[in-house]
């Protein structure tokens, strides 16, 4: 069972008995964690520990998938998202993701993120050029682009590629953002102006971030959840996961006996 | 040097010098295909070509009948069989892969892609031509459609799976339905790759003699009327090459010099405009 320490804050989601299957494998054991509302959690471990597989039943990417399945219950607000009845279309309108690569559409900068935007709202076009600028400033990314937001997202350098994709998912506006290793393709600099934009996100998002480097969840978050062979191993504030971790598996990984 | 590094050395030059005497036996084939076109061929390319109709033996005449009825059925092909073929090859690449109905098509379609166009032409002629009791430009269209269908069904679906899932996730995490998410983001991705399908399918097709054969047949006077016989350019080479007439076979090869460099400047086309292009790049 895991080391859970009680949550001082309210939580947005709610993992009870949560497993996932790959055909006939087990990915996750039957697992239960609180993600705190307008914080940002972060999900370290090994390679292989679930961590990633874990983050893609909150949106339900799997279902892209055949033979892959979660079992037990997720709650949004108090809402089982994992019922059959949830509409999946409007569950990932609520949670947006950003993917471990930069994953820019084959289109303008202006059309990538209005094509999002366009899907749930009928804007007329002065809105939604400042809803795209709106996005962009968030993203930090408004100066840099401001000038050729018609030409290709395909251009942009990988860092600017990644911070369009934060862009596309912030301008949908949705309550949660699912981070899958966002920095692990970009350069310090970069990463820097990514970190920087999840502290000014969680402000209005509640943000879960996988992340294979340790420093980075360290900087970034408020919780920390350790995972292990499809474990939750140890769940709590961050401080205290790197600082008195309360479980010995958790110590090692974090001094990096092991990992 | 080792003995085993310069073992490996002279394998390595071994196997080059293999492969570049099969690329030069390949080039030298079509080197020589090319030249005896050219050189049979030009000198029936001129104005008269393509401004007078295919003439009876020993009169003056050119393949403008023939030129138009190619034109026409081979577009009109294009037109039927691409539609068709585009969505099929996107609901086998798309929606297709859990059940049974994708795997019966991709095989129907590989079987569709290798059968001989003559049997395409007897079909035609059995169900349509037989039916109407004439031989007409619909039937060859519809012949020539039956074969653009499964090569841009295959290069469809193909293009569509080198197409990343990672782009297919990111267009759902933001709530895209499935349709969306092809018509805006894969297609888009994949649009080079299906264009070139395409254009191989037209090449294919303005060359094929066969299929038109028991469908449109031939026509020896202007006609752009549809359910008629209608000339075109495999047919009238056939014909006149097989004819003991000298200015019939001059005829057909020049005609035959025109379908091979439409065919070559068609592929040159789709692979320069398309090679700067690749979004995915």
């Amino acid at each position: 069972m895991a080391t859970t320490e009680p949550m001082q804050d309210t939580s947005k989601i709610s993992m009870r008995g949560l497993s996932f299957f790959y055909g006939s494998y087990q990915a996750l054991k039957p697992l239960t964690m609180d993600i705190p509302d307008r914080k940002v959690t972060a999900f370290i471990g090994p390679s292989g520990c679930g961590k990633s597989t874990l983050l893609r039943t909150i949106n339900r990417m799997y279902e892209l998938y055949p033979g892959q399945k979660a079992t037990g219950e997720i709650f949004l607000d108090g809402k089982n998202i994992l019922d059959p009845r949830q509409d999946l279309n409007l569950l990932r309108a609520k949670v947006g993701m950003v993917f471990q690569k930069p994953t820019p559409f084959p289109m303008s900068i202006f059309d990538n993120i209005a094509f999002g935007v366009k899907l749930y709202e009928r804007l007329p076009q002065g809105m939604l050029e400042e809803r795209i600028e709106w996005a962009l400033r968030k993203a930090a990314l408004w100066d840099e682009v401001k000038g050729k937001l018609h030409q290709s997202g395909m251009g942009l350098s990988g860092g600017q590629q990644q911070r369009l994709c934060i862009a596309r998912a912030i301008a949908v506006k949705p309550e949660v953002m699912l981070l899958d290793e966002p920095c692990s393709a970009l350069d310090p600099i970069s990463t820097a102006r990514i970190e920087e934009l999840i502290s000014d996100l969680k402000q209005d998002y509640t943000i879960i971030i996988v992340t294979h480097n340790m420093q980075q969840a360290a900087r970034v978050s408020d919780y920390t959840a350790y995972m292990y062979l499809g474990e939750l191993i140890e769940f709590g504030i961050t401080d205290n996961i790197f600082i008195k971790p309360r479980n010995k598996q958790t110590e090692d990984y974090i001094t990096g006996r092991f990992g | 040097m080792t003995g085993l590094y310069r073992k490996r050395r002279i394998i390595n030059a071994f196997n080059l010098a293999v492969s570049m005497l099969a690329v030069l036996f390949g080039l030298f084939w079509l080197a020589w295909i090319l030249w005896t076109l050219v050189y049979a061929g030009i000198g029936a390319i001129d104005i008269t070509l393509f401004t007078k109709m295919t003439p009876p033996p020993g009169s003056d005449g050119g393949l403008l009948n023939a030129i138009s009825g190619s034109l026409i059925m081979s577009a009109l092909a294009t037109l039927i069989g691409t539609p068709i073929g585009v969505l099929a090859g996107t609901y086998l690449a798309e929606f297709g892969q859990r059940g049974w109905l994708g795997a019966a098509t991709r095989f129907i379609n590989d079987i569709l892609l290798s059968a001989p166009s003559i049997v395409i032409g007897l079909f035609i002629y059995a169900v349509y031509v037989v039916q109407l009791k004439h031989f007409s430009g619909w039937a060859g269209t519809f012949a020539l459609s039956l074969l653009v269908i499964p090569v841009v069904l295959k290069t469809t679906e193909n293009m569509l799976r080198l197409v990343p899932n990672t782009l297919r996730e990111a267009a759902a995490a933001l709530g895209a339905p499935q349709w969306r998410m092809v018509t805006m983001i894969t297609w888009r991705a994949a649009r080079a790759g299906i264009i070139t399908g395409i254009l191989l399918a037209v090449a294919r097709i303005s060359g094929e003699t066969a299929p038109l054969l028991f469908t449109a047949l031939n026509n020896q006077f202007w006609s752009a009327n549809m359910n008629a016989p209608m000339a075109n350019l495999p047919v009238v080479i056939f014909q006149f090459a097989m004819s003991p007439y000298a200015d019939w076979q001059q005829l057909a090869w020049g005609g035959a010099l025109l379908i091979t460099f439409a065919v070559l400047g068609l592929n040159i086309l789709a692979r320069v405009v398309f090679r700067e292009k690749n979004p995915l790049k």
